[in-house]
């Protein structure tokens, strides 16, 4: 069988052969461009996630995020269920809840303008996914995520969870309006 | 307790297999193929639910399909087959009686008895927390019972494996170093160790804490370590299917590789780095640095890729030497031609190689990167991802490992050997196919796990774009093509073992090793290894299509940098 060793060298003192040589040198310098983009991007790119993040009581989130609709609501929507708009002007912290099985509450942004999205779960794992951008950020119970958006054109978007979070997960849909 | 030395020889691969090695061998393979085979009739329910078209099963049914096909598939198919490869590499490629037989049935029932229990509570209905588990999202505790009980079998036989090295060399059953292929193994079992290490330090909490007695488990605590285990035990399987190329490299052309120390090398950097590996999950996770977050995503500086990259020349490069030893040496690509396409081991093989490769790792790449996981995370692009490098990757080169298996370890004639000739293609292709729609519905934005992406009887539902309706459709129906080729296997397989025509050998007996001996080995020819060659590259062909590989790759990633940028601010 040819599976066998049947060298009497010392396996690292084996020739190298050119063609893997060659290859290899290629490989490593485009791991290495590879590598040196995601440092690049996070200083000359556009879209990068923060390191800002806070621990946080659920309780807590939800106070925050109930005085800052009673500041900037203006008007609810989806008939019996009443889910409060909100409007925060920019620059502002907006506070958005993840639970089973709703987003709370719905935002109103301004395109061009910046927000600082503060993401957190009340109860087990959810995904953020603002579709049709496709942007995804995992969602925490106990973990309050800071996002600063941009949102770039007018439109309706719909948050929806990409994070499986029990029986009615694909339920939790909401949108998000950019005027 | 006498030790049983009684090996066999096998008339015509001339491996040979130590008596309680083979058995614990094929009894592996058989729970593996079981496990397939529960894996695979649950794929057919999560198929036809995510083509909305069918849209078969209500809600809880699918994310309990869903759970245990994942966990039959990923889990304990993969690993009982992986315990027969470490069974094979070390008893029957050093040619060595297998350390502790007895111990080693210890952990094979209790990898069983694992598996039963976890399936149990899944099948229970109230452990639908899909294979991640994500706590606070809790389980029946037997489904956390199975798990561990599971894993440290598991460990236990990595133990027998690593035992069986120290006999072997002992006993001095092999010359010089190891074979390659039993020097990939060792790679997958020490990565093996630590992965089940990982899986014990997240799972036993979790299950105390299923049965009330330890109150908090902190969600992202949770993820960082489960992925430890998760993602390293992906690492296994690489490290294991590369192994297995190389072996059926070495059955099927005789081939040897290039460089033993270029490929011997390649594997260290797997258990150096791979481990890194469960940052790909935390990408998009708050409380984590992006300084840890690309460290860790790129195994340093992407070293583990780069061994991967090294494999994928060095396997065809050595099969490209042997073929143009035999003569094929016209152009740049007839050792490639006149290939044995309709060998399975072969094109299992060599679809798997290709699929891991250009779908599987280029993917797998694509959503390592910190910033383009922003655009990949959770969508459906994720499973598109694994079932290159998983299904077309590593299963199908444990089917190609199979059909010579068959014969060699269970003494039977292939059965339906026409339709062995097809199987790999329908199922790698199909499989591909897959893996090629899954990926464009997820870059539209479908997401994973999700039964009803038309939000059918939502206030507020999303309209997902034609074409990722059309992509979910076209997954649906390739997919079935898949569990087609998968039901080929099967029947080819458990028809073979059962009633395939036993295979005869005039005078076939065991022989007794004598204590401290090698058994009685077949004569190996000594000839040199590849030598390092002044002017022509020896593998030109080969260079070829890495340099294709290359392009594509380097296309495909600035690409998806380019849509990124497009996607709206961040930070």
């Amino acid at each position: 069988m040819t599976i066998s060793y049947t060298s009497e060298r010392v396996w690292w003192k084996e020739p190298l052969e050119r063609t893997e040589l060659i290859w290899i040198v290629i490989a490593l310098i485009w791991c290495l461009i590879m590598f040196f983009m995601m440092p690049y991007w996070h200083i000359y790119g556009q879209q990068n996630l923060a390191n800002e993040a806070y621990r946080a009581k659920p309780a807590d989130f939800m106070q925050k995020t109930e005085d800052m609709i009673a500041k900037y609501k203006v008007r609810e929507e989806g008939g019996e269920q009443k889910i409060p708009v909100v409007r925060p002007p920019a620059g502002a912290d907006v506070f958005l809840v993840a639970r089973l099985w709703s987003w709370y509450p719905m935002l109103e942004l301004e395109a061009g303008k910046s927000y600082r999205i503060h993401l957190m779960s009340m109860d087990w794992l959810h995904g953020f996914s603002l579709q049709p951008e496709n942007i995804n950020i995992q969602v925490h119970p106990g973990y309050e995520h800071v996002v600063t958006v941009t949102p770039t054109n007018p439109g309706t978007y719909s948050i929806i969870c990409n994070e499986y979070c029990g029986i009615n997960h694909h339920t939790m849909a909401s949108r998000l309006y950019v005027k | 307790m006498a030790v049983n030395r009684m090996f066999r020889t096998c008339p015509s691969s001339g491996l040979v297999f130590h008596e309680p090695a083979e058995k614990l061998m094929r009894w592996n393979a058989v729970a593996a193929v079981v496990s397939l085979l529960i894996g695979g009739l649950l794929a057919i329910g999560v198929v036809l639910t995510r083509w909305q078209a069918v849209h078969l099963l209500p809600p809880d049914m699918f994310y309990q399909f869903l759970t245990a096909h994942g966990l039959n598939m990923l889990v304990f198919w993969i690993i009982f087959f992986e315990i027969a490869v470490l069974y094979f590499a070390a008893s029957t490629l050093l040619k060595c009686r297998l350390a502790t037989p007895r111990i080693a049935w210890g952990a094979f029932w209790l990898m069983v008895l694992g598996a039963l229990i976890n399936n149990y509570s899944v099948f229970r209905g109230d452990s639908s927390v899909m294979f991640t588990s994500y706590a606070p999202m809790g389980a029946h505790p037997t489904f956390y019972l199975g798990l561990i009980l599971f894993a440290v079998g598991a460990l236990v036989a990595c133990f027998v494996f690593f035992g069986t090295l120290v006999v072997a060399r002992a006993e001095r059953t092999y010359r010089n170093s190891v074979p390659l292929v039993t020097f990939g193994a060792i790679t997958a079992a020490i990565i093996a160790v630590f992965t089940i290490a990982a899986g014990a330090i997240i799972l036993i909490p979790t299950f105390f804490w299923s049965v009330g007695l330890v109150e908090h488990i902190d969600s992202l605590m949770y993820k960082t370590i489960w992925w430890a285990f998760g993602h390293s035990s992906q690492q296994i399987n690489v490290a294991a299917h590369v192994s297995v190329w190389y072996l059926i490299a070495a059955i099927v052309f005789g081939a040897k590789p290039m460089s033993e120390k270029v490929s011997r090398t390649a594997f260290l950097l797997y258990i150096f780095f791979l481990q890194l590996a469960s940052a790909h999950h935390l990408l998009t996770d708050p409380g984590l640095t992006s300084n840890w977050k690309i460290f860790n995503t790129s195994y340093a500086m992407y070293l583990a890729v780069l061994a991967s990259m090294v494999h994928g020349l060095t396997v065809p490069g050595a099969i490209e030497v042997a073929q143009r030893k035999k003569g094929y040496t016209q152009g740049l690509f007839q050792w490639l031609r006149k290939a044995p396409w309709g060998n399975p081991s072969f094109s299992a093989m060599f679809i798997s190689l290709i699929g891991f490769g250009f779908l599987g790792g280029i993917s797998g790449v694509m959503m390592g990167t910190e910033q383009l996981n922003l655009i990949i995370h959770n969508t459906i692009y994720v499973p598109g991802h694994f079932h290159a490098t998983v299904v077309v990757g590593t299963t199908l080169a444990f089917m190609g490992l199979t059909y010579f298996l068959i014969p060699v370890l269970f003494r039977r004639e292939l059965m339906f050997p026409g339709m062995a000739k097809w199987q790999p293609y329908v199922f790698g292709l199909g499989m591909s196919a897959v893996s090629l729609f899954l990926m464009g519905a997820g870059t539209l934005g479908v997401p994973r796990r999700h039964w009803d992406i038309g939000f059918a009887g939502n206030l507020f539902p999303h309209e997902f774009p034609g074409a990722a309706w059309l992509m979910m459709a076209l997954g649906g129906l390739t997919g079935i093509i898949a569990v087609i080729g998968g039901g080929m296997y099967l029947l080819i397989t458990v028809g073979s073992v059962f009633f395939g025509r036993k295979i005869v050998t005039p005078g076939f007996q065991r022989v007794s090793a004598r204590e401290g001996m090698a058994p009685p080995a077949p004569q190996v020819s000594v000839s040199g290894h590849g030598t390092a060659t002044a002017g022509a590259l020896v593998a030109p062909g080969t260079f070829v299509l890495a340099l294709v590989f290359l392009t594509a790759f380097v296309l495909y990633y600035f690409i998806n940098w380019k849509y990124l940028s497009t996607v709206w601010p961040l930070k």
